[in-house]
């Protein structure tokens, strides 16, 4: 176990190695260092955790050494090993390397700079660094350096096609609101420092009985603001949708499998802090719900593939935080497991059907795909069956165990809002696939040697994905349970569980039934109130109009109003009043020696008539 | 041996100015390299030899106008040994920025950059009042020089500007330095400049606060803070690349100083009543600084407000009276040392290549000079705060002192990390990302010598964010003999 440092290193040491490199490596062994340097951590990781397990041991610290010291305040680098961050650890390098290995052939030859393809890899290896980071930082502090570094990757790569200034605006609006919740995390943890004196989670956790109530509910939702920034839940949720700027299999590692669930992580490595409030629980309960719904309704109206698949991944990581909330804390990390499966997959099939039609996005220019493209048509539909909980499929078991524990931890509400959102899943999920993959063709996609998917390294990750989105449930919520615990045992054939598989089933029948015959087009479609309500979903509920205009624009316009800064006007002011009297001293000066013999002779008369006189 | 160094420096700059005569025009900066690398490598050996039993890693006294108690005290301690090597170091970076930039009197511009950091040096060692005061004037007019003779388009006003700031609060100081001086005289009988024995001068209360504030606005000019900010965004965009180095990042640091080793240990009762005006200025130099960087369109003048942005994390350190904000600013005066040095130095470099410092005529400047966009990256990366580089470090252990001295304060000073990665991320999309500017077709890249100082100062952030404790332990040597915190 004590290779435990390994994990993180082995992907930094990637990263250092590209860097220093600035892109003089070829390509093909920037592709060997790339994807290799994850893949050995995969393998580190495996041996770590397997030797972990067998050791019996509810957790393992290895200490590297101490960050800073000031005056009592001391993090350390520690690693942390317990079944949380060891979940955690699994999702990030085991997908996380199939991820690598797709993107081996999805950016080959992508790019339009010759150093393109090593700054990729250096930037998705230091992501990899500092994702491990995170999860197995046993300090908040070294936490917060994952967690910042992982939002700097998020925005290098949102950004990778830097020519592109709308990519940069993407990859900065993602940089700057995750950083508005990072503020919050960080006067949480200013505020856990000043109340228990440490950022050490273990220590902290230890003591959280301390905490008075209100002090404990205030960091809570501190902390929370930064996991709903990272998470992109609302209201900081606007980031992600535009992320999408970036190359797809950033998508799918970043903004699906790995990063945007950092949140999700934070709370549930709190999670002794969060039992001290309730208050804190439900809201993270409340802000998973309205986030669950509002982005499902979303991504009913995109037209965009990669866009519904963020409002998607929106959605259900609002699963995973109503979870969190209700106290459905194993299940919570299972749906994060599976959902890092059957998203990733989705996400790379669908970058494969974008390879294959020159980088066309816009599904209603897609259509007949399915033949054409059989690979990554297979990919999208068992993920897709996955994401909609199809009875058996990894995200069945974890989707249940959500709703089902929500039920009977918090009652009906969060369960019918669950279940309605299932039902909207299943429906943007059948719209998607419908109109992809049925109908008339509407682009011809590349032949197959061109498309991609013919490599191996990119359906091998596919194949790979496709076996853990059906299989990864399988075992999953047995394991987990033994590890996490706190999980109760439910059944899935009582008369409730039967009505939460069947909603899914019956959506996607609804589904097919409108979107197959175009139904969608007409009747509701063509009223005015309907075009409203699909251009109000597809802004995504207004809040970038919103925040436009609360934010953004009153800031653009102070600056811009005072770019010349009005501080210095009052030293140029000053300036202009000395000149001024200079001017009017200076107005005697005239070199004309009539003048000055006047002014001398008057002179001398006031002081004599003052001597004389006064 | 201090100084011996001080003597150097100026020798060095005659050597330097007589030299472009007999030795050629590259001599005077190699004479500038070679005592800065000496400068440094005596550093180094004083850090390595460790402390004396009075805690000083060197001491020097002399007996200079006994009648009025004034003498050469010059001590180093951690706090100015850190600040020494940085100097010395960034006297380097300084002179290699401006390595082929400056084509008339190199001779006398090497003589300028010399003096200036030999009047830093005494500033950072003197411990009698007349001698720092003397030092700091020093430091003055080389710079004067080094803006109105090599500066660009508006040198002339911005060099009377810096001037008349920097003239005028200093006067403020050396007013309030007499009056210290009266006051303990009257209490104790003797006349004297030395620091340590007025420490321990008795002021009555309405007065104190006067002197405390001469001292104060003297140094919040020099760091600067607002409202006395307005000098630096002039004299920092006409300045040539060096003067701009030293000014950033070393001169800023000669404000900071002097409120940790005078302003606060001098009137401890005084500062403590004004810490809640002092860290509202420090918040409203960040937040205001960061919006009025936001608003530039000049890549220099950006950086330039940034600077005071990041002035304004010393501010609430120091006025948070606890270690954590203390180790805070100094920590970030070290890592904006670097960063900010590093940003000017580019802006230097752009308008070297482009003869023109307005972002609107730049943009994908990546795809002519991806090593100067790697470099741009880091260094505004590292000046948004990015943990693990050193300015996260300093800005967090600033803000988590203020927050225990101040939470409203704290709350809208942690505020300007968001207002940071907003205008950093924006310098970077309009310089080096974005559509390449069809005006500019080819632009050398950085070269070796660049490189070098850039890789070095990359060092330097790494080392301050991933392992800071030697660092910390130099400077916590003297903050705890400052006598001041709980």
């Amino acid at each position: 176990m004590e290779l435990l440092w390994l994990v993180p290193t082995l992907p930094l040491a990637g990263f250092a190695l590209l860097f220093v490199s600035e892109g003089r490596l070829p390509d093909r062994v920037v592709a060997f260092v790339g994807a290799g340097s994850v893949g050995l951590a995969a393998l580190v990781a495996l041996l770590v955790g397997y030797q972990f397990l067998q050791s019996g041991q509810p957790s393992f610290a290895l200490t590297l050494w101490t960050w800073m010291s000031v005056a009592g305040f001391d993090p350390s680098v520690t690693l942390y090993l317990d079944a949380l961050s060891l979940v955690m650890v699994g999702v990030i390098t085991g997908v996380g390397f199939l991820i690598h290995v797709y993107a081996t052939g999805y950016m080959w030859k992508d790019h339009e700079e010759p150093a393109g393809y090593s700054r990729f890899f250096a930037y998705m290896n230091l992501f990899v660094f500092a994702m491990l980071m995170l999860v197995l930082g046993d300090n908040l502090l070294v936490l917060f350096l994952g967690w910042e570094g992982v939002g700097l990757c998020s925005y290098l790569l949102i950004g990778f096609y830097h020519r592109d200034a709308e990519n940069g605006l993407a990859a900065r609006k993602a940089f700057v609101v995750t950083r508005v919740g990072d503020t919050a995390l960080a006067l949480g943890l200013f505020l856990l420092v000043r109340e228990l004196g440490t950022l050490e989670i273990q220590a902290a956790l230890g003591q959280v009985g301390e905490l008075s109530p209100g002090m404990a509910t205030a960091i809570c939702l501190l902390l929370l603001g930064g996991a709903v920034g990272k998470s992109a839940q609302l209201p900081l949720q606007t980031w992600l949708p535009d992320a999408m700027a970036g190359p797809t299999p950033v998508s799918a590692l970043i903004h699906a499998a790995t990063m945007v669930t950092a949140g999700v992580y934070l709370v549930a490595r709190m999670r002794g802090l969060y039992l001290e409030s309730d208050d804190a629980l439900h809201v993270v309960a409340v802000v998973g719900l309205a986030t669950l719904l509002i982005s499902s309704f979303t991504a009913l109206a995109q037209s965009d593939i990669k866009r519904i698949l963020a409002y998607s991944t929106m959605s259900q990581i609002g699963y995973m935080f109503m979870a969190l909330g209700v106290g459905a804390w194993s299940a919570s990390i299972f749906h994060l497991m599976t959902h890092a499966f059957f998203k990733a997959l989705l996400f790379l099939s669908a970058g494969s059907v974008i390879l294959a039609l020159h980088h066309e996005q816009d599904i209603f220019k897609m259509g007949g795909l399915r033949k054409k493209l059989p690979v990554p048509f297979f990919g999208m539909l068992i993920g897709s069956l996955a994401l909609v909980a199809l009875p058996g499929t990894s995200g069945f078991f974890s989707k249940d165990a959500i709703l089902l524990t929500a039920e009977h931890e918090a009652g009906w509400l969060y369960w019918g809002g669950g279940l309605l959102a299932a039902g909207l899943t299943a429906l943007y999920t059948t719209r998607m696939m419908v109109i992809v993959f049925w109908g008339e063709a509407k682009t011809e996609p590349h032949d197959r040697s061109h498309a991609g998917f013919s490599r191996p390294n990119m359906w091998l990750p596919l194949a790979l994905l496709a076996l853990l989105s059906v299989a990864g449930g399988w075992f999953g919520i047995g394991v987990l349970d033994d590890l996490l615990g706190g999980v109760r045992s439910f059944s899935h054939f009582s008369p409730l569980a039967l009505a939460t598989m069947a909603v899914p089933l019956a959506a996607v029948a609804v589904g097919v039934w409108v979107f197959g015959r175009r139904a969608a087009e007409g009747g509701f479609m063509r009223s005015s109130f309907g075009r409203g309500v699909a251009r109000f979903f597809a802004s995504g509920w207004g809040f970038d109009w919103l925040y436009d205009r609360v934010f953004v624009r009153p800031f653009v316009g102070l600056a811009q109003a005072n770019k010349s800064d009005v501080v210095d006007l009052v030293y140029r002011i000053t300036v202009a009043i000395t000149r001024g009297i200079h001017h009017i001293g200076a107005l005697v000066q005239t070199g004309r020696l009539r003048w000055y013999a006047v002014n001398t002779a008057l002179g001398l008369i006031m002081v004599v008539w003052l001597v004389v006189v006064a | 041996m201090i100084l011996g160094v001080v003597l150097l420096l100026l020798a060095a700059g005659l050597l330097a100015w007589a030299a472009e005569r007999f030795a050629g025009a590259n001599a005077p900066r190699w004479i500038s390299l070679v005592a800065f690398g000496l400068g440094l490598a005596w550093a180094f050996g004083e850090w390595q030899g460790g402390v004396d039993a009075n805690g000083l890693y060197a001491a020097q006294f002399f007996e200079w106008i006994p009648r009025f108690g004034i003498n050469v005290v010059l001590e180093l301690d951690g706090l100015s040994l850190l600040m020494v090597a940085l100097t010395m170091f960034l006297g380097i970076v300084a002179v290699v920025s401006s390595w082929d930039e400056i084509e008339a009197s190199r001779g006398f511009f090497q003589f300028n950059i010399l003096w200036v950091m030999a009047g830093v040096v005494g500033v950072f060692t003197a411990l009698d009042l007349f001698l720092f005061f003397f030092f700091w004037e020093v430091m003055l007019i080389p710079m004067y020089f080094l803006i109105a003779i090599w500066g660009h388009e508006n040198k002339g006003y911005a060099s009377m500007k810096f001037f008349l700031f920097t003239q005028i609060s200093g006067l403020l100081m050396l007013l309030a330095i007499l009056a210290l001086v009266i006051f303990h005289q009257q209490s104790s009988g003797a006349i004297t400049f030395n620091y340590r024995e007025l420490l321990a001068a008795d002021i009555p209360a309405p007065a104190r606060s006067w002197l405390m504030l001469g001292f104060f606005v003297a140094f919040a000019t020099k760091l600067p803070s607002v409202p006395f900010h307005t000098w630096l965004p002039d004299a920092h965009t006409q300045a040539p690349t060096a003067g701009s180095v030293i000014l950033a990042g070393i001169l800023l640091k000669t404000g900071a100083y002097g409120l940790i080793r005078f302003a606060v240990p001098l009137f401890p009762e005084a500062s403590g009543e004004f810490a809640w005006w002092a860290m509202l200025l420090g918040v409203a130099s960040i937040l205001y600084g960061g919006v009025m960087a936001f608003s530039q369109s000049d890549f220099k003048r950006l950086v330039a407000y940034s600077s005071i942005a990041h002035m304004g994390f010393v501010l609430i350190g120091v006025y948070a009276f606890n270690e954590q904000g203390m180790q805070g600013a100094v920590m970030t005066m070290v890592a904006h040392g670097f960063s900010t040095a590093a940003l000017f130095m580019m802006a230097g470099a752009l308008q070297q290549r482009l003869h023109t410092r307005e972002m609107s005529r730049m943009g994908g400047l990546w795809v002519r000079a991806p090593r100067m966009g790697v470099l741009t990256l880091f260094f505004v990366i590292a000046s948004l705060g990015m943990p693990g580089l050193g300015n996260f470090v300093g800005e967090f252990l600033a803000l988590l002192g203020a927050f225990k001295a101040n939470v409203p304060l704290a709350v809208a000073a942690t505020l300007g990390i968001v207002v940071a990665a907003v205008y950093g991320l924006w310098l970077m999309q309009r310089s080096f990302q974005g559509a390449p500017n069809p005006d500019v077709e080819a632009m050398r890249d950085f070269g070796a010598r660049e490189m070098s100082v850039m890789v070095l100062m990359m060092v330097g952030l790494l080392w301050v964010g991933v392992y800071p404790q030697p660092l910390l332990e130099l400077s916590a040597a003297t903050i705890e003999t400052l006598g001041v915190l709980p």
